[in-house]
């Protein structure tokens, strides 16, 4: 069954079209469908074929379309570029230069995507057939060496070697808390029970954290192999995995690509003709972030509510239904068919002391570069941000990164520097977390950015623990009242107060951090916490109580535009004549600020607020 | 109720899986009506409470009928920080609901969701499956306008 992809070998050229949810989002099906009607035009459907792939990971530069064997990059690919394209590349060999990457302003155009930053420092191992196979073949997969770690796994290896091979590697759980993967198989092997079963997680709930989502859509076979590879060192003959309901379409790649193993005899009774028989079936979520939590995750595929239970005994002894259960996150599995068909030396052999291997960190929020980035572990926080990311769009300055999720913390400016990796984020107030990394700029507000965490968690937490419960409730009116010019004397202190409380007497991993995004920014940005209460002034211009629009006399030039657009009114004005807003009407939603042409940008917000 | 008992056929008629029934009757009838959750209740020999418990619960499941046009606004961390919030200010104040609520002529329902994943898009709004990025407070009226039948009417 190893066999090579022997499909349009004839091709002279490939078109690979990203169909990843960002590309998808932005048409790539329209532009994969034009391609093949403009090919078929030119008469050239028999010399180039046109592929779907799984997300590329740049996904700001969507819809993506490379050119294979030569690897030139096309990005923001419309339907109506598509004649042109075809004709100038595909038909007279001339690459469209207006549809390639350019790095900044007065740059040149870059045609390769290896050349590009964003690429070019990054690392794959998880993301390694990233946008090169079509994700609902597993053909593909396997002309490009999938399955062959199976393959060794189930004939060459004994359990406990590979679950050595694991553990000499280094591998740690991708999906936040960072155990040792091979010592979590190891401790489900051992225990007692000949029923035991193995879960994928793929309740990828941080918000801002997307990999687990394109690995699945990408790569699904990736994550199968792993996790009948842990199977098998495990003694599991079930398998599930749990996958977000926001994810149709991971939900939908992952169960063709059950079907296909299953017909190819890589899931099921007697796997590639050996005594080993495993299946794996899918369970969609149904929206709740603490079902990422193992104990609840469990909860929810037994069809119960998700509340966490606490630990011990951990799943690696009571689990589903009671039985041994050993859950590991999407990324964590799609890592293991590398480490078994390369090896634990080589695998350790990249990153830090502690964290091996690499880390795919979604790059998001006020950043150039929008995108999945797969990076050896300890690489730094300025590499990612400005190397691969691009820096910030407009000229603005950095302020902080979040990683982590809801459970992580704000790095400001000062540790741009800090290595990546398990331990020098947790030391910083922040964590791994599933790595979601959320870049600010000096227009985000901590305070805000404080309260929007909390009241995520607060809606999130399951309600078990008074301390969680209670404590994220508390924390959000006092930011709540903080953001609206109410806070006064004495609500920091009784902040960090709670926060600590909360940390300390919380049974999960919720309620455990869920004060950090509320600690770390009062570490590092207690200033702007303190203009917020005593001077009732957000200096990033975002909380709507402390701060006003103004129209600037000497800019303004009458044109009426926002008069005309503004939806309460509140702009007074005569044509040619400066306009006003009045503050008593103004429900401050900005469209002023937005359609104030870019000639005259006399609109501005000011803070403290106008009287 | 034919429905439901080929729903319940294709779980087994097995308590556990449970949620993934209550998964099907919504993407049948788009949110849980109370008579088919009572039948559902006596074929699983399951209390009605629990099946309540989980409805409200998890999020994704609703016990009210959604309008005609379902707009999701993803509030995740990017589309926080890329303006989220003003956005759905704006659609609140257009459609005249808060987030959560259908509009009285069963029109739209506005719901808001932590991360649809989408964040090259950041502000993502989703109307009626169909992905908007980068939207702003001065685009909303023309998106909503693309689905608001009574506006064409007028």
């Amino acid at each position: 069954m190893m066999r090579k992809k022997t499909a349009n070998k004839e091709s002279r050229l490939h078109l690979l079209v990203c169909a990843g949810t960002g590309c998808v989002a932005n048409h790539s099906f329209d532009v994969k469908e034009e391609l093949e009607k403009e090919i078929a035009r030119q008469g050239l459907h028999k010399e180039i074929s046109v592929f779907t792939t799984g997300c590329q990971g740049f996904c700001e530069r969507g819809p993506i379309v490379i050119v294979q064997p030569d690897g030139i990059f096309y990005q923001r690919v419309s339907k109506k570029d598509v004649p042109f394209l075809v004709e100038e590349h595909l038909l007279k060999g001339r690459p469209v230069k207006s549809l390639m990457y350019e790095p900044g302003p007065e740059k040149l155009p870059i045609p390769k995507m290896n050349d590009i930053g964003f690429f070019k420092h990054q690392r794959l191992i998880v993301l390694r057939n990233r946008g090169r196979l079509d994700p609902e073949n597993i053909d593909e997969y396997i002309g490009f060496e999938g399955y062959q770690a199976l393959e060794k796994a189930l004939t060459k290896m004994s359990p406990a070697q590979i679950i050595a091979e694991v553990k000499n590697a280094g591998l740690r759980g991708r999906g936040g808390a960072g155990f040792r993967t091979g010592l979590k198989w190891e401790l489900c092997r051992n225990a007692s029970g000949r029923v035991k079963y193995i879960v994928c997680n793929g309740d990828e709930g941080d918000p801002g954290a997307f990999m687990d989502r394109s690995v699945l859509e990408a790569d699904p076979h990736s994550v199968l192999e792993g996790m009948i590879i842990g199977a098998k060192a495990i003694g599991a003959q079930k398998g599930f995995i749990y996958v977000r309901s926001e994810y149709p379409l991971a939900v939908k790649r992952i169960k063709i690509a059950i079907k296909q193993a299953e017909k190819y005899g890589i899931l099921g009774k007697g796997i590639l003709g050996t005594d080993f028989s495993f299946s794996i079936d899918v369970i969609q979520g149904a929206g709740a972030f603490v079902c990422g939590e193992e104990t609840a995750l469990m909860a929810s595929i037994q069809g119960k509510v998700g509340r966490p239970h606490p630990r011990p005994p951990y799943p690696v002894e009571k689990g589903l239904w009671g039985k041994p259960t050993n859950i590991n996150n999407v990324e964590t599995w799609a890592n293991v068919p590398m480490i078994i068909s390369r090896g634990a030396k080589w695998f350790s052999s990249i990153g830090t002391k502690g964290s091996k291997g690499t880390k795919i960190f979604s790059l998001v929020g006020k950043i150039n570069n929008t995108g999945l980035v797969e990076v050896p572990m300890g690489i730094t926080l300025r590499e990612v941000i400005f190397d691969i990311g691009g820096g910030i769009p407009g000229d603005k300055k950095f302020k902080a990164v979040q990683t982590g999720g809801p459970s992580g913390g704000c790095i400001p400016h000062d540790l741009l520097d800090l290595p990546i990796d398990y331990e020098s984020l947790t030391e910083v107030g922040s964590m791994m977390g599933s790595g979601g990394m959320i870049v600010m700029d000096e227009n985000t507000c901590m305070v805000d950015v404080a309260r929007y965490f909390l009241n995520f968690t607060q809606q999130e937490s399951c309600g078990k623990c008074p301390s969680c419960r209670l404590g994220t409730k508390q924390m959000v009116e006092i930011l709540d009242r903080i953001t609206d010019g109410k806070g006064h004397k004495g609500d920091i202190e009784f902040l960090e107060q709670i926060g600590i409380n909360t940390k300390l007497s919380s049974l999960c991993g919720l309620g455990q951090t869920a004060a950090n995004p509320v600690l770390t920014t009062l570490k590092y940005f207690r200033k702007e916490y303190e203009l917020h209460i005593f001077e009732k002034q957000c200096p990033a211009l975002v909380c709507k109580s402390l701060i006003s629009f103004v129209i600037d006399p000497d800019k303004c030039s009458g044109c009426t535009i926002c008069a005309k657009k503004c939806p309460s009114n509140a702009i007074n004005g005569e044509p040619k004549k400066v306009h006003t807003i009045d503050q008593a009407i103004c429900i401050k939603c900005g469209i002023c600020i937005t359609v104030c042409p870019e000639k005259f940008k006399a609109v501005r917000k000011v803070s403290p607020a106008v009287k | 109720m034919k429905n439901i008992e080929k729903i319940l056929l294709r779980y087994d008629f097995k308590r556990d899986n449970i949620i993934q029934i209550l998964q099907g009757i919504q993407g049948h009838y788009k949110y849980l009506p109370a008579e088919v959750l009572k039948y559902t209740s006596k074929r699983l020999k399951m209390p009605l409470s629990e099946i309540y418990s989980l409805a409200t619960f998890y999020t994704a499941f609703s016990l009210e009928p959604r309008g005609k046009h379902l707009i999701t606004i993803c509030l995740g961390t990017a589309c926080h920080v890329r303006g989220a919030p003003d956005v759905l200010g704006r659609i609140e104040e257009r459609l005249g609901i808060s987030a959560g609520s259908t509009t009285e002529d069963n029109l739209f329902t506005l719901e808001t969701v932590n991360c649809l994943g989408a964040c090259a898009l950041a502000p993502v709004v989703v109307i009626d499956g169909e992905y908007y990025g980068q939207t702003t407070v001065n685009k909303v009226d023309k998106l909503i306008d693309q689905y608001d039948e009574k506006k064409d009417s007028e």
